[in-house]
């Protein structure tokens, strides 16, 4: 018996479209695009139980305190201020260029690719909140701080490497880190004036 | 005479046989660029703005607690307080060491983890500071407070 050739017929596909069509909404509509950022912070170690209290001393020149009351308002050391004020006032004192008395106290550091620096290893930073502070007045605080630490970094990184900090390499930015280290200490929080 | 209609032209069908190649491509697009949405939110809330902030990587190691005021369909039944929001559920501030462990368990990179806090801008410190002194206690050092960019 010959075979007659038969020919396959073609596949209606014209209905793929529609249900990629559909994938594609649903895949809309469950995913979301943005990208996630946010202030990174580090919390401290838990404290240990067996442990005393060992009140760590801190002479009072090595401390800024940046203390927020349950209305927002900002207070650093003992003057009220503006938070437009906060980031020159820890760029000054995480510097203390003129290595002034009531500025934190200095210290000869060898730090690899830098040499001995004299620097302001000891100091800290404290934000203490009060249980009414508002969030975003706290964020905005803890912003400025890295954000001065930021351009006291890129400051130094411009003038010892000639390079943005961003494009130095990692033993580069290591020590630059090591130069100026990230001192901001968050006291348990007070209940300041009254009603929470 | 020559006016008679000729036999009635027909248009010629567009050929669609590459429509479904295109609408894949956009759906791989789409595949990859976007994230899975986890959890429906039952707090709204609008995370403040910053300057120096750091995208978070690794997202497998990152979790999310949310915090703020109950969505307006929720407010009915449960009023307008802050309210702390772990996967699909409510919970208090003690409840959040339990999530952290949870959540690390499933992870492959356990040292990397990170917690991701997005809370509402009006949202009182008391709450944020009782998660962060639980987050102490659980080991769960890594924090980043989710916010967006302002220039």
């Amino acid at each position: 018996m010959a075979k007659k050739k038969k020919k396959v017929p073609g596949l209606n596909a014209s209905s793929t479209a529609d249900i990629s069509f559909i994938l594609l909404i649903f895949f809309l509509i469950t995913t979301s695009m943005d990208t996630d950022s946010g202030l990174a912070r580090r919390l401290p170690q838990p404290p240990d139980p067996d442990q005393e209290d060992a009140q760590i001393d801190v002479k009072e020149r090595n401390v800024l305190n940046v203390r927020l009351n349950g209305a927002g308002d900002l207070m650093i050391n003992s003057d009220i201020a503006d938070i437009k004020e906060l980031r020159p006032r820890a760029k000054e004192f995480i510097k203390n260029e003129a290595d002034l008395s009531s500025l934190p106290e200095k210290h000869v550091k060898e730090i690899d690719l830098l040499g001995p620096c004299y620097i302001t290893d000891k100091h800290v930073i404290s934000v203490q909140t009060d249980r009414g502070t508002p969030y975003d007045v706290y964020f905005n605080v803890q912003n400025e701080l890295v954000a001065a630490y930021n351009e006291l970094r890129e400051e130094l990184s411009k003038a010892k490497f000639g390079r943005s900090y961003e494009f130095l390499t990692d033993e580069q930015k290591v020590a630059i880190r090591t130069y100026y280290p990230q001192k901001i200490s968050e006291a348990e929080p007070r209940n300041y004036g009254g009603n929470k | 005479m020559g006016f008679k209609k000729k036999e009635s032209r027909e248009m010629p069908e567009m050929n669609t046989s590459s429509l479904p190649d295109l609408i894949f491509t956009i759906l791989f697009f789409f595949m990859i660029v976007t994230t899975m949405r986890e959890v429906t939110l039952k707090v709204k809330f609008t995370i403040p703005s910053g300057t120096e902030l750091e995208k978070l990587e690794k997202k497998s190691a990152v979790s999310f607690i949310y915090v703020g005021p109950p969505t307006d369909q929720l407010r009915a039944q449960l009023g307008s307080g802050t309210r702390i929001q772990l996967n699909d559920r409510f919970a208090e501030p003690r409840e959040v060491m339990d999530f952290v462990a949870q959540e690390r368990q499933g992870m492959m990179n356990q040292a990397e983890q990170v917690i991701s806090i997005k809370a509402d801008q009006k949202t009182k410190m008391g709450i944020i500071t009782d998660i962060k002194e639980v987050l102490r206690k659980s080991w769960a050092l890594r924090i980043n407070y989710s916010a967006s960019r302002r220039n």
